[in-house]
């Protein structure tokens, strides 16, 4: 099972990753960050989603669908350490 | 019922009523349905184009809404450019579809456009005109949709084939308030605008150079009624912190399969919306919308006789014959666009599961990513291009937020345990290739290296549909 601070982690550096990948700016990473405010696009964060499910074994997104959209960094962040634990 | 008798655009929006009142509302300018009454956006230059094959490639969206409503029944072609067709495309274009005038928002035509008899400048600045408006020559409509090659497939339409599947005549208690996520020169997005104009409505255009929220905010204070997307636009705007801003009573979801998550999810989010999935495609029309909440759609609709609109699997595929399938391609490549019997193979593979039919990929493998499609064929030929690739597999890869991304397996031509110390080089340079060749969403997400792919007894690489 991943620890709270490797996911938290694993989702930084994979939204960092991308945003380098894509010739994304990527906006100062804080809880607070609306996702779409992030400089990344739809296709970053469906990379990010599918490398997260392959280094952290999880897919938050389709767990269920009582599970709401995430709209800050700190949602999105949050979803993968409930999924995870 | 559809109407098939509208003698034009203008004249069905006109039919519709309350011109005063139903507005096209873009995102740095709008124009009443009243002003067109007595006025043009064409600078008074409409009879320069009567009877021509008119490209209309406008950098904005509200006047590429207003050169068309102008131009039906007046050009004998109108060809909708969409926004980001490449400019090398353009030459061929112009030429299948003889094109001999181009309307554009911009001061000058383009790169690609060379030779071009008449450019007509369009603005949402409405100039006054003399006598009103006529013309009764029923006008050809292409829509464009990528092909096999990447070299774009041009689909031939008409008024009524388009407007098939909408039934018209709104009442002024509920006048509706269109809008989309869709650019309106995709069959997707001409649906709402069309819609919106033969129902009696008025209509919010997106634009490309708008953000999610600001486009969200803007619609929620224009009252929107009615909204369409892909499930990838609606995943998108559910990210939001300004979803809430828009309270439609009517939510729609087309162009990609509909999951049973993203339904669920509209149907918590606005609880006072009806949210319906339709199935379209820009060769097969409109063939039904999906009102029950669930994904898929009951297997009653397969094998109706008599019904506006007929269905039948074979091959795995659905098959569809109607009055609202397009009338054939422009251009010899592409051949029939209708088999024998006058039904379009949609290439969309599905399944029975109990009393309800799913969607479960498109035919020969072509990825639907957010909405644009990519051939696997296309990809691969990209990755086989590096010196140590023996050859690869382009794949789907089912996402949460954009339905499908890109996948690569490929096998290296030496021997995996020799290459296994320059995999992650290998990896960098087979990805570098890809994101300077191909659009983002076609390079893969991911690359795996295989020893081996499975080959057909005939010799082809085996896909699966899914």
């Amino acid at each position: 099972m991943a620890t709270t601070t490797s996911v938290r982690s694993a989702v930084t550096s994979g939204f960092e990753q991308v945003a380098r990948e894509q010739k994304k700016t990527l906006a100062p990473l804080s809880d607070g960050l609306v996702l779409l405010d992030s400089g990344l696009d739809s296709l970053c964060l469906a990379i990010i989603v599918a490398r997260l499910e392959d280094s952290l074994g999880v897919d938050p997104f389709s767990a269920g669908s009582d599970v709401a959209f995430p709209v800050t960094l700190g949602d999105f962040i949050k979803l993968y350490e409930d999924a995870a634990h | 019922m559809p109407h098939t008798d509208r003698a034009s655009l203008w004249s069905a929006a006109g039919a519709a009523g309350r011109l005063s009142e139903r507005a096209l509302l873009g995102a740095e300018a709008s124009v009443t349905l009243n002003e067109l009454v007595r006025g043009s956006s064409l600078g008074g230059r409409l009879e320069e184009l009567r009877g021509r094959s008119v490209l209309v490639a406008t950098r904005d969206q509200l006047t590429a809404a207003l050169a068309l409503i102008e131009l039906d029944a007046v050009a004998s072609r109108l060809v909708l450019c969409p926004p980001d067709l490449p400019v090398t495309h353009l030459p061929w274009v112009m030429a299948t579809a003889g094109v001999d005038a181009l309307v554009s928002d911009r001061a000058a035509p383009g790169p690609g456009t060379p030779g071009v008899r008449t450019f007509v400048t369009c603005t949402p600045r409405i100039a006054p005109v003399g006598p009103e408006r006529n013309g009764e020559r029923p006008t050809e409509w292409i829509l464009l949709t990528s092909g096999t090659t990447g070299q774009p497939k041009m689909v031939v339409h008409t008024l009524s084939s388009l407007a098939g599947a909408i039934s018209g005549g709104g009442t002024p208690a509920n006048a509706a308030v269109w809008s989309t996520f869709y650019d309106i020169r995709r069959y997707g997005g001409l649906q709402i605008f069309l819609r919106a104009l033969l129902g009696g409505g008025s209509m919010v255009l997106s634009s490309a150079e708008e953000s999610t929220a600001d486009f969200l905010i803007r619609a929620g204070a224009r009252g929107v009624t009615h909204i369409s997307g892909t499930p990838s636009h609606w995943r998108r705007a559910l990210m939001s912190p300004f979803a809430h801003r828009i309270a439609p009573r009517y939510v729609r979801l087309s162009g990609e399969i509909a999951d049973q998550a993203i339904l669920d999810h509209l149907r918590a989010f606005f609880p006072k919306a009806g949210v319906a999935h339709a199935f379209a495609s820009t060769e097969a029309g409109v063939a039904f919308d999906v009102g029950d909440g669930f994904a898929g759609f009951p297997a009653g609709l397969i094998g109706q006789q008599n019904a506006d609109v007929e269905m039948k699997v074979e091959d795995g595929s659905l098959r569809i014959r109607s009055a609202r399938t397009a009338t054939r391609y422009l251009g010899d490549e592409d051949g029939p666009l209708v088999d024998r019997d006058g039904f379009v193979d949609t290439g969309d593979m599905v399944e029975r599961r109990a009393d309800r039919y799913h969607f479960v990929g498109r035919r020969g493998g072509i990825i639907n990513v957010g909405g644009s499609k990519v051939h696997p064929e296309e990809v691969e030929a990209v990755i086989n291009g590096h010196p140590h690739v023996r050859m690869s597999l382009v794949r789907t890869r089912k996402n949460p937020i954009t339905g499908a991304l890109v996948v690569a397996d490929v096998v290296l031509t030496e021997e995996l345990e020799a290459a296994n110390g320059r995999v992650a080089e290998l990896e960098h340079e087979i990805m570098q290739r890809c994101r300077e060749t191909l659009s983002r969403h076609k390079v893969p997400a991911a690359i795996r290296f295989v020893s081996a792919l499975a080959v057909t007894p005939s010799g082809k690489l085996v896909r699966h549909d899914a």
